[in-house]
């Protein structure tokens, strides 16, 4: 498998970046829900979200990476055997499923950040804050964040379900696509 | 004749509640100067004291120096406005864990009764309503002073303290056997209408 995109074939970066975001997207929303129910005294009652800012801040660089290396080396073309409104909705998704990530990012910055703290990325380095004055900022931004990371879960499994369909009912190529075949 | 002096006495009670209702001077709470505190403290994990606020209430009271047992107070907190510093754990604060702000957003406390005792402090009685539980709680009161402002209004300012089992108000989340209670301190200054 090369590394860069073909008409025909996902490359190697575009798979890894596939997987890395999906298998970070459905770890931060199980973390998430996790987290914020824990005990006070529960020894990741601090280390859980501490991860859960680090992983998210970094996975917001690798999409903006991801959207970088697409426009780079466009994805292979749909199937000749894909209806036209699969095609249509297939895009609508995908578009979503970057823009979603990126927005629910953006909105759980925006929690952290809403009294001028920064947030660590795993003691790196830190993102300080920018935006401090919507009013009820952080209760605000967490609704949004829940909402928003629901969404993508959502559209992920029917992204996810959509593969399966061409796999074991359509019988074509479109899965193994995306494991490099 | 029992059932007559029983009304006799609640009519000469009356009388007297009613005169010094007029003679006692009604304070406004100068929240709007920001005069006036409600704030909370809460020891964290028993090592140090975590202190909080509130920032937007309202109230009034009431206080005549010949009559200091007529005392009263009203003050209602609007409670999503907790602020400990720190919006991740004022977010917390409001959620159902704790004062649970979408479903209570109101917290008050109306004085029943006041029991002066020396130099100026005093017990106040009354009915503190926080996350939906009406309770009796006693504020142990300070006088701090009172008199002209220097732009022609007159105030009076006390300090109350209180603690109570945050359980006691239906609020069970687990901070530790050395954070079941909070203190609350109120710092309040009013300008007489």
């Amino acid at each position: 498998m090369q590394y860069k995109n073909t008409t025909t074939h996902f490359g190697l970066v575009a798979v890894i970046l596939h997987w890395l975001v999906a298998l970070s997207v459905f770890g931060l929303f199980g973390l998430g829900l996790w987290m914020t129910e824990l005990d006070y005294y529960d020894s990741w009652y601090k280390q859980g979200p501490w991860l859960h800012k680090s992983i998210g801040i970094l996975l917001f660089f690798v999409i903006i990476f991801r959207l970088c290396w697409r426009w780079l080396t466009p994805p292979p073309v749909a199937l000749s055997s894909h209806k036209s409104w699969e095609i249509r909705l297939a895009h609508m998704t995908h578009r979503l499923l970057y823009l979603l990530p990126l927005v629910t990012m953006l909105s759980g910055y925006l929690i952290s950040t809403a009294d001028n703290r920064s947030i660590e990325v795993f003691g790196w380095f830190s993102i300080p804050a920018t935006i401090t004055s919507i009013p009820d900022q952080e209760d605000v931004a967490g609704w949004v964040h829940l909402i928003l990371a629901s969404s993508l879960i959502a559209l992920a499994l029917l992204h996810a379900i959509a593969a399966l369909k061409h796999h074991f009912i359509d019988r074509d190529r479109t899965l193994k696509r995306i494991f490099g075949g | 004749m029992k059932l007559k002096t029983l009304t006799t006495s609640l009519l000469v009670a009356g009388l007297v509640l009613g005169s010094s209702a007029l003679m006692a001077a009604d304070y406004v709470i100068d929240t709007k100067n920001a005069h006036a505190f409600v704030q909370f403290r809460v020891q964290h994990l028993g090592y140090s004291w975590l202190y909080g606020r509130f920032n937007e209430f309202s109230g009034k009271f009431s206080y005549d120096e010949a009559a200091p047992e007529k005392a009263s107070i009203e003050v209602s907190i609007k409670t999503s406005s907790v602020d400990s510093n720190h919006a991740e754990r004022d977010k917390h604060l409001r959620s159902k864990d704790f004062l649970d702000v979408d479903k209570f957003p109101q917290a008050t406390f109306v004085s029943t009764s006041y029991t002066p005792g020396e130099n100026g402090k005093g017990v106040l009685k009354g009915k503190l309503t926080l996350h939906g539980v009406t309770k009796t709680v006693n504020i142990a009161v300070e006088s701090i002073g009172a008199g002209e402002d220097p732009w022609g209004g007159y105030r009076r300012g006390f300090e109350g303290k209180t603690q109570f089992a945050m359980a006691d108000f239906g609020i069970m989340k687990n901070l530790g056997p050395k954070s079941k209670d909070v203190e609350m301190i109120l710092s309040l200054e009013g300008i007489r209408q």
